[in-house]
């Protein structure tokens, strides 16, 4: 499209703000992370270290996180598995049914999450699941589901289900088919959401919030009750912690991913 | 819980496609997800409802009273208020922005993209606090304001710093819909109706905004369908007059104990969701038809 200097100009620098909108609420916790003060006023003062050893320290922080890595990576396979399983089922179903069980199963996206947590929490009061394992692990799962099953689902779709019956007629059992054709294509479908289950669990709130207990809180839940008790920087630590967690292996997995497809060419 | 249980059976055995007998494998594939599905979210969702209709007692009394309270409406009307802002605010940020992504180069559009998936690498309630340093009375906006001389603004706790930060979080969930849809537009049709006498500003409007719009239904839709049910940023970014309706039913059933009414407010927001829902799939569904044609 031709556009004038000056609309191009313009265009340029509204962009530019919502980026910068965009990032810096991203980035805005690491300054206060060395905060000297035990303040979360702009700008910070002096610099120390203080709120990275408390992280590192404190007892109710060391056990939220190591209880966000277990459960997330319980959910993370357990969602995997499943969603896996339920993406090959779909593929391999009638047009209508499956399109049925996948508007079902990706509900849990939609329901609005206070919703589903006051019923999950109500159903967990009698089940005597409040402030356990496996009532994290149950709801984030289904919580991580949906993410799995699209993200399987759209290898599906570009993978050719001649090279099964070629398998076969080679000789392969469906086992042996599954593991030596189907499983290496659509792998990079599956990391995906093994990667989008364990991140979602991770971070899971609003449904945390209802079912946790003080004797078993996430990191997340950790951290809003931080937040909403006093201005302890320790929680920008801990953000700036999962920044710099998050960018290392995304990075990490985006070198992988080039030199894998470099290797392949 | 094993993790290994569902994975047996149905996998291991000999493929038998189009053999009469084995119609049910598909279904015995997607079984383990559905009962989890149905214990997790659909058993929860019928307690509420249950809850809503018997608590106290059996009758439609929550639902009266929901509807009866002025206090209520309020909310309701505003929690649909601060979405549509928060879509509106989306909609006007996320044009521009995507239709920048399809028209510079690669390296720059891969800036772009990376501006836009920053905002996932940090936890939600982190970013929320972000917010919280940002807008505070003693925070980044206002000291920078105060700096630049100005006097500083009450952002916090007000109804326009929900919508800023819930809008950023949401941003990301306008921008990339609208893109997929706006790098399919065929930019020579802009420069037919150029060529045929159009000024840019005329040809913009009657071909490009006219094909863009499916992008748009569908971020605004997403966007206002989750924006509805927001609940932790109104919560530590909003104050009393900015309540939304995830609030009221966190605190009739947290503070209150009334599961009845809390019940009623829970199914409310959802049957508003579905409804939306319902509305825009079909609109969506043929647009995109009309989008994928060219």
């Amino acid at each position: 499209m031709e556009m004038k200097p000056l609309t191009r100009l313009l265009l340029g620098l509204v962009c530019l703000l919502v980026a910068i909108w965009l990032v810096a609420p991203t980035l805005v916790v690491v300054p206060m992370s060395f905060n000297e003060n035990k303040s979360l006023a702009f700008p910070p003062q002096g610099f120390s270290w203080q709120w990275y050893q408390n992280f590192a320290t404190s007892p109710e922080w060391s056990a939220s996180f190591l209880n966000s890595l277990k459960v997330a990576s319980v959910v993370a396979v357990l969602a995997t598995v499943l969603g896996t399983l339920a993406a090959f089922g779909l593929d391999r179903m009638k047009a209508g049914p499956a399109g049925l069980l996948r508007m079902l199963m990706l509900t849990p996206m939609v329901v609005p999450g206070v919703v589903l947590a006051i019923g999950i929490y109500a159903v967990y009061l009698d089940t005597h699941l409040v402030g356990t394992m496996l009532g994290f692990v149950l709801a984030h799962t289904i919580l991580a589901l949906p993410f799995v099953l699209i993200a399987v689902s759209a290898s599906l779709e570009v993978f050719d289900r001649r090279l099964e019956t070629a398998a076969a007629s080679l000789g392969a059992g469906a086992l042996t088919a599954f593991r030596t054709v189907t499983l290496p294509l659509i792998l990079p479908g599956i990391l995906s959401g093994l990667l989008f289950a364990f991140a979602t669990s991770f971070d899971e709130i609003v449904v945390s919030l209802f079912i946790t207990n003080p004797y078993l809180k996430t990191l997340p839940v950790q951290i809003f009750s931080s937040i909403t008790r006093d201005a302890d920087p320790t929680v920008a630590a801990v953000g700036t912690i999962l920044l710099l967690a998050t960018t290392l292996l995304i990075g990490g997995g985006m070198l992988l991913l080039g030199r894998e497809r470099k290797g392949r060419q | 819980m094993s993790a290994s249980d569902p994975t047996n059976a149905p996998v291991a055995q000999p493929a038998a496609e189009g053999r009469p007998g084995w119609a049910w494998r598909p279904f015995a594939l997607a079984a383990p997800a559905l009962i989890l599905l149905v214990a997790v979210i659909g058993y929860p969702l019928f307690i509420i409802v249950l809850r809503s209709l018997s608590e106290p007692q059996w009758g439609v009394q929550n639902y009266v009273w929901f509807f009866g309270a002025p206090v209520n409406l309020t909310v309701l009307q505003r929690t649909f208020a601060i979405s549509a802002w928060v879509t509106l605010v989306c909609v006007i940020a996320a044009y521009p922005y995507a239709y920048l992504m399809t028209a510079v180069g690669p390296r720059v559009r891969l800036a772009l993209v990376l501006c836009v998936l920053i905002p996932f690498w940090v936890s939600g309630v982190v970013r929320t606090l972000s917010w919280v340093i940002l807008l505070q009375d003693s925070g980044v906006i206002n000291s920078l304001l105060r700096a630049a001389g100005f006097d500083g603004i009450k952002l916090i706790r007000t109804q326009t710093g929900v919508v800023i930060g819930m809008a950023q979080v949401l941003l990301p969930f306008m921008i990339l819909p609208l893109y997929s849809v706006m790098k399919g537009i065929d930019l020579r049709l802009m420069r037919a109706a150029q060529s045929l006498g159009a000024r840019p500003s005329r040809a913009f409007f009657t071909v490009y905004l006219p094909l863009s719009l499916p992008g748009v239904y569908a971020g605004a839709i997403i966007v206002f369908i989750l924006a509805l049910g927001f609940y932790i940023t109104p919560a530590l970014l909003g104050g009393p007059r900015s309540t939304m309706l995830s609030t009221l039913v966190q605190t009739q059933v947290l503070s209150l104990l009334q599961w009845g009414r809390g019940g009623a407010m829970g199914v409310v927001l959802l049957v508003a969701t579905f409804v939306l829902l319902a509305l825009a799939a079909p609109v969506m569904r043929s647009r995109y038809r009309e989008a994928g044609r060219h």
